[in-house]
């Protein structure tokens, strides 16, 4: 076991602290358009590379499409990468995401997550995210800058060991402009843990191969089957990468985290920081009321940990899935709800299952909010979707 | 442009563009695409747009292409440049890039780079990447079964430009894009045609060698067999004629000059330029012209002209 | 013909064997075959410059036509050749001839 001795601590956003991981990495090739809330994040790194302090190419991108475009080239010719959005730049990259995956190229993407127009909104929700969620990435949902920082450390050994994108995303504004203690690695031990390896293929005329063909219905499902098969063999390395990071750092986050939730009847399930922070007050309140309550996180949200989820909700007798997003028109509204109560059906679980809708355009989440959830659980357990916090 | 080939004895001869591929008989972008392969050279990674010559020549698992080739979507091919680009500086930077001084080089279509890219186009342009655009201008959409682009020319027959009794035709003129180019200050900038391969061959090879300083851009003129409605053994005559009519000028814009090359440094005398009509009657997407029309786009070239010789007087 | 597996083939759907496009054989394009009258050429490289599939082949050595030796002859690369006909409508001493298949 390797833990570091010297602890280097400095009050970070979780916007600074990404462009921190960004230069513990020695990423090579940058490409970056400012948009509200991931702006910090690519001024931060303008100014590492300006202080010659992050040897990288920074590529001044004219829209989001373009920044995704140049990082597939980029990572294409085997260069490490990196880029982060927000909001209406993810879905202005959206074309590119699919085809980033199709590729199969080792890209990270920091997404601090924003509401999407119309009407525009520069708060905070996962709309965006939740519409990237089945586009052949992997996705972490972070919740305080210290996991977001890790997190992009270990995104890039898992981009890099299975041949896929990944995102890492948080709340934006109650995360990414929120300052919180970071605990910075030696950059030398990072690059230890990610050592530069040869890729199969990338453009080298000393090598030449041809990316991105035209794929018949002969050969095209093949290559979807093998994205299917990486990302399931994504959420395997997931988990070994984060034990590794832990035995090097000291720092490790499982793929769904748990919360008093050994002795729960009742749950709340949710991601990002905010949601997961409140969830947890309510939870201390009410076990402070009598309420056995509990709250699990979903840290890896994409390949979807079924297996975890499935676990940490073994025991409870209902529980509620919090959602910052909305599937309009779906037969649930709330993305996590969906991937749970469909995990759940395949496994033959049918439990009472309340889906709540709520911090849609960072309508704040209040902790009496999630305590009213439990009680629901705890009066009424059934199975239905709820907006909360909405005038109706 | 720098004389790297005198005669046709200099021209390259190493085949670096496989045959086999899906393009039509008499393509004109199949010329441009064996003469710009041969002509860069084999250190070269390729950043193509999708397009005809994207999708007939890389039918998985075969490929047609003998570089580094890379194709990612329609309207982004100067971005993924970009990125290309800068991995190599950044990778040879760090001791990492193993292939000496590689070039980058985009192939995109006239939809590719006058529309849909020329956006992610001028963001290349701008930040001044080391990249060669080459546009293979065929003036329409021709891999979606000939649609309008904004290079098609005015009044010619396209699938969403049909001659009908209201409308006759493209109603617009073609989009200056050299005009476009010029004004991003690029090093180098030049028109060329599948018809004057050797005034072709010295383009591409300056352009490249021009690329240390910074973006440079041709446009080259390639003739489509069933989008313009000519016969198939006409390509490099329906090609030459536009060069010869004056429709399509040779020219190239070197560092702020503008010069017009042979045989279009005769042209600015219209006398001396082909009637405009002995290059729309080969082709059947101008059948429908009357004489007035005719008129009206001898008037419209000869305004173009104008405005050309008061930029090589710059 | 069975086709590789998803996890036979390379990821990504990278083609890895440059111009193999060589594979396949153009030939069965053609309606008109491009047939060389050597006696009529005058070596101008037209026909080899202007060929979009690069099927006209030029040959290095000593070739006796008539009573003029020549350094190069040109020949036609039948497998791949589509029957286009531009290097017989450019050839400027008519020495290239389209004849039906």
């Amino acid at each position: 076991m390797q833990v570091q001795k010297t602890k280097h601590i400095e009050a970070l956003t979780t916007n600074y602290a990404m462009a921190y991981a960004v230069k513990a990495v020695d990423v090579d090739v940058i490409a970056v358009y400012p948009i509200t809330p991931q702006t910090t994040i690519v001024e931060k790194i303008s100014e590492f590379v300006a202080n010659g302090e992050l040897n990288a190419e920074l590529i001044h991108v004219e829209s989001e499409h373009s920044a995704l475009s140049a990082v597939v080239g980029a990572a294409a010719t085997g260069a490490r990468v990196f880029t982060a959005t927000s909001s209406q730049g993810l879905e202005l990259m959206h074309e590119v995401l699919h085809i980033a995956a199709g590729m199969r190229l080792p890209i990270v993407m920091a997404v601090p997550s924003r509401a999407l127009s119309a009407p525009i909104s520069i708060h905070g929700d996962y709309s965006d995210l939740m519409n990237a969620r089945d586009t052949g990435w992997v996705i972490y949902i972070a919740a305080s800058a210290q996991e977001a920082y890790d997190t992009v450390i270990q995104a890039f050994r898992l981009a890099e060991s299975v041949s896929l994108p990944v995102m890492v995303s948080y709340d934006g504004f109650l995360m990414s402009h929120t300052v919180e203690p970071v605990e910075l690695n030696d950059e030398e031990e990072v690059r230890k843990f990610l050592p530069r390896a040869l890729r199969p293929y990338t453009l080298n005329p000393k090598r030449p191969v041809t990316m991105g063909p035209l794929a018949s219905p002969d050969w095209y499902y093949e290559f979807k089957y093998q994205q299917v098969l990486a990302l399931k063999e994504a959420y395997k390395v997931a988990k070994e990468v984060d034990s590794e990071y832990g035995r090097r750092f000291g720092r490790s986050y499982g793929v769904v985290e748990t919360y008093r939730m050994e002795d729960a009847d009742y749950a709340i399930v949710a991601y990002g920081g905010a949601s997961y922070g409140n969830a947890r007050a309510a939870a201390d309140l009410a076990r402070e009321r009598g309420i056995a309550a509990g709250v699990v996180r979903v840290r890896l949200y994409r390949p979807f940990p079924t297996a975890d989820v499935l676990k940490a909700l073994d025991s409870v007798k209902a529980f509620a899935v919090v959602d910052r997003a909305i599937m309009f028109g779906s037969p649930a509204e709330g993305p996590l709800y969906k991937d749970i109560a469909a995990a759940m059906y395949m496994h033959g679980i049918d439990k009472p299952a309340l889906g709540v809708i709520h911090g849609i355009g960072q309508r704040t989440i209040y902790v009496e909010d999630m305590y009213k959830i439990y009680t629901m659980l705890r009066e009424n357990p059934r199975k239905e979707v709820v907006f909360m916090g909405v005038r109706v | 442009m720098k004389v790297y080939y005198k005669t046709l004895k200099d021209l390259p001869r190493e085949e670096l563009f496989a045959p086999g591929h899906r393009m039509c008989a008499g393509c004109g972008a199949a010329i441009a695409m064996r003469w710009i392969t041969k002509t860069i050279g084999p250190n070269a990674i390729i950043a193509n747009a999708t397009g005809c010559v994207e999708v007939t020549t890389t039918p998985y698992p075969e490929t047609a292409w003998m570089h580094p080739y890379i194709h990612v979507a329609f309207e982004n091919s100067a971005a993924v440049a970009s990125g290309v680009e800068a991995a190599i500086k950044a990778l040879r930077r760090k001791g990492l890039w193993d292939a000496g001084d590689t070039k980058v080089v985009v192939i995109a279509g006239d939809g590719g780079t006058y529309d849909i890219g020329l956006q992610s186009l001028s963001g290349m342009l701008e930040r001044r990447h080391g990249v060669l655009y080459i546009l293979y201008d065929n003036e329409a959409y021709m891999n979606t079964g000939i649609q309008r682009s904004g290079s098609t020319p005015k009044f010619s027959w396209t699938t969403t430009t049909p001659v009908g009794t209201a409308v006759r035709g493209k109603i617009q003129w073609k989009k200056d894009i050299m005009g476009i180019v010029m004004a991003h200050r690029v090093p180098y900038a030049a028109t060329a045609s599948i018809s004057h391969i050797l005034d072709m061959v010295n383009k591409i090879k300056t352009a490249l060698e021009y690329t240390s300083e910074g973006p440079t851009f041709l446009h080259i003129f390639a003739p489509c067999v069933p989008g313009w409605r000519y016969p198939e053994n006409k390509t490099v005559e329906v090609a030459r004629l536009a060069v010869e009519t004056g429709y399509f000028p040779l020219y190239e814009w070197d560092h702020g000059k503008l010069k017009l090359n042979p045989p279009s440094n005769a042209h600015l005398d219209k006398s001396k330029r082909k009637p405009l009509k002995e290059y729309l009657k080969l082709q059947g997407r101008f059948a429908h012209l009357t004489d007035e029309e005719i008129a009206e786009l001898e008037k419209e070239l000869d305004a173009y002209w104008e405005y050309l010789g008061k930029l090589a007087q710059l | 013909m069975t086709l590789p597996t998803a996890t036979e083939l390379p990821i990504g759907a990278v083609v890895t064997e440059p111009g193999s496009t060589r594979r396949n054989i153009t030939a069965g394009w053609r309606a008109l075959r491009p047939v060389i009258h050597d006696d009529r050429c005058v070596r101008c490289q037209l026909c080899w410059m202007y060929c979009p599939e690069g099927t006209i082949v030029e040959l290095k050595g000593v070739f006796k036509v008539g009573n003029r030796t020549y350094d190069t002859k040109y020949e036609i690369n039948y497998d791949y050749c589509k029957g286009c006909g531009i290097c017989a409508n450019e050839c400027p001493t008519k020495a290239i001839e389209m004849v039906p298949e």
